[in-house]
């Protein structure tokens, strides 16, 4: 009898098992990367850059030219990158803490510039490497380890909306907000960093998709409730949708 | 090639471009701010790339990025943007990336003033940013100097993949003087099958990172590093003497400060003192060798800086106990003129005293 092969490992990936914890979500974000790049046929034209957090190591796994950079300025690394070389593909892979805390000014600026690079922006509204801290993404209430009594507006501020914040600069070119909570939004997620990707292809100008995503070991839930948490209290803050789209269509 | 007629910085900037740099990433701060206005405008026209960053730590993150990728790229600030490069510095050191950065320091601490000063000299030369490591420090005195050292800084930042950098004062960015591009004989070819440019027609994935989580590894790491720093030393000492060989005492100095210090010293040699200079051209590698030479018969040195005395640990460690060494310097941006340095020269070797109310 033979056997029909379903499902392959993609070559977007190397081999290398990742360093997740179980029910993180960026495993699956990683491999939908790397299955778009594989798909396009851009992998040997391709140099991400990697951040600081869960997914500094990235640049193990992803099968094309990486560059890690320091934290924040993923941005500002993929800027000079993409300045010399403008016919390659660059991505950077960022969380939220490297994206939205201390890197947000190269971020507003690289969409400002309309750099035509593609942002995988992964949120899960808390510092996950050095321990579960408070992020600029964590929600009202949100407890971590510097909210222990959970987020206080009055003290700590309230969430940034990276999405809708970058789709107001006119160099931003394609922007949504996708999340990994079940399949269905797991396969648009991929739609989305496609799209990511031809919009870079077409140099349109910075192209993001947020990703809501996992971090079970620091919410302290297990990973069947943390997909539960990302639909129930994270998309009511962070709305799914697209928030730039300047090449049209779906 | 003739002679030109050009100000410091651009000098610098034109330099960097005969030395075949097409790119520059770089934010505006005085007194540097003609070499990011002259980039501007030249880069385009050899088919390089200019682009202003929104910060000094952007532009050290896209050197990062553009050095990644194999191409000869620099950026220049002066002493807060400098600070605020540190950051990136390290990581290209870490990184092993190749670059230029140039620093015309100004006045400080703090937002200071844009006079011209020598004040980031710990910072410069003892790794301003975190982690064990040195990076070659290059300061010209003249205008031709400053071409000279700037072609050099790009070749020396390719044959050991670091970051070099140029030392100058807001005085040298600032003044005039006549200068010669020569041509470069031949590029000497570096290898860069590092960069990472894409895989395409070169195997498996290339990886650009400072991160070792473990232990050993980063150890190991660091050795290389050291190994490296050792050979630069060895390889890219840099000095000028003047009048040394039979010099009672010996001024040190370099950039600027060099130039006035010697035309003191030539006014001392009229009255009859024998005095020297040493001019480290390389400030690290601190030149060891003429003290060396020197120290064993000199009655003492002083050294003459812009600053509250930082060479001058460099200057102790090099005699090595052997003489005493003096010091005058002027700080806040105050340029120590001829007449000062003579007087101290006289002060030390003709065992007159002086007293000098704004000397240190």
């Amino acid at each position: 009898m033979s056997m029909k092969t379903v499902f392959e490992r993609t070559t977007g990936l190397t081999e290398k098992p990742t360093h997740y914890c179980p029910g993180c979500t960026h495993g699956l974000i990683h491999r939908l990367v790397g299955e778009v790049l594989e798909e396009m046929d851009i992998l040997e034209d391709t140099i991400g850059v990697a951040a600081v957090g869960c997914s500094v190591l990235s640049y193990e796994y992803f099968n094309c030219d990486m560059t890690q950079a320091a934290h924040g300025r993923a941005p500002a690394v993929a800027t000079g990158i993409k300045r010399v070389l403008p016919n390659r593909f660059i991505f950077t892979y960022q969380g939220d803490g490297d994206l939205a805390s201390i890197g947000i000014s190269e971020i507003i600026h690289a969409a400002a510039r309309g750099e035509k690079i593609t942002v995988i922006f992964v949120n899960n509204a808390i510092y996950g490497m050095t321990g579960g801290q408070m992020a600029p993404t964590s929600l009202i209430g949100q407890k971590t380890a510097t909210t222990p009594d959970g987020r206080n507006a009055s003290v700590q501020g309230l969430p940034i909306r990276v999405s809708e914040m970058l789709a107001t600069l006119d160099g931003s070119a394609y922007i949504e907000r996708v999340s990994t909570h079940d399949v269905p939004h797991i396969l648009k997620a991929k739609k989305a960093i496609r799209k990511a990707f031809e919009t870079q292809k077409q140099g349109l100008g910075l192209s993001l998709v947020e990703v809501l995503s996992t971090c079970p070991t620091n919410w302290g839930l297990d990973p069947h409730e943390s997909l539960d948490w990302v639909r129930d209290a994270m998309i009511p803050v962070y709305p799914l949708g697209v928030y730039k789209n300047e090449a049209g269509g779906n | 090639m003739g002679k030109v007629l050009m100000k410091g910085n651009e000098v610098l900037a034109e330099a960097a471009v005969h030395a075949d740099c097409r790119y520059y990433f770089g934010y505006p701060i005085t007194p540097q701010s003609e070499l990011v206005a002259y980039m501007a405008r030249r880069l385009p026209e050899v088919g390089g790339l200019f682009l202003q960053a929104e910060s000094e730590i952007a532009a050290i993150n896209m050197v990062y990025g553009a050095a990644s990728t194999g191409v000869r790229v620099m950026t220049s600030s002066s002493s807060p943007g400098f600070s605020l490069k540190q950051e990136g510095i390290s990581y290209l050191v870490g990184s092993e990336l190749p670059a230029v950065i140039v620093n015309i320091v100004r006045g400080g601490p703090g937002l200071g003033n844009i006079q011209p000063a020598q004040s980031d000299y710990f910072q410069v030369t003892k790794g301003g940013g975190h982690g064990d490591y040195h990076i070659p420090v290059l300061a010209p005195s003249t205008l031709q100097e400053i071409v000279d050292l700037t072609m050099d800084a790009f070749d020396i930042a390719d044959k050991y993949r670091s970051p070099v950098i140029i030392m100058g004062d807001g005085m040298l960015g600032q003044m005039m003087e006549p200068v010669e591009f020569k041509e470069k004989v031949e590029s000497k070819q570096f290898d860069k099958s590092w960069a990472t440019t894409g895989t395409r027609g070169d195997g498996g994935p290339k990886i650009i990172t400072s991160l070792e989580l473990d232990a050993d590894s980063l150890e190991k790491r660091n050795t290389l590093l050291q190994k490296k720093f050792a050979e630069m030393k060895e390889q890219e000492v840099r000095y000028e003497t003047y009048c040394t060989e039979d010099a009672d005492y010996i001024i040190v100095a370099y950039g600027t400060v060099a130039r006035i210090a010697m035309n003191a010293i030539n006014k001392a040699r009229e009255t009859g003192l024998k005095i020297g200079l040493i001019r480290p051209i390389s400030l690290w590698p601190f030149p060891e060798k003429p003290f060396e030479e020197t120290r064993k018969r000199v009655k003492g040195y002083i050294s003459v800086e812009m600053s509250a005395g930082q060479m001058i640990e460099d200057v102790r460690l090099a005699v090595n106990g052997h003489a005493p060494v003096d010091f005058y310097g002027r700080t806040g941006g105050v340029v120590p003129t001829q007449e000062e340095i003579y007087e101290k020269i006289i002060t030390v070797a003709g065992g007159l005293k002086y007293e000098h109310e704004n000397g240190i």
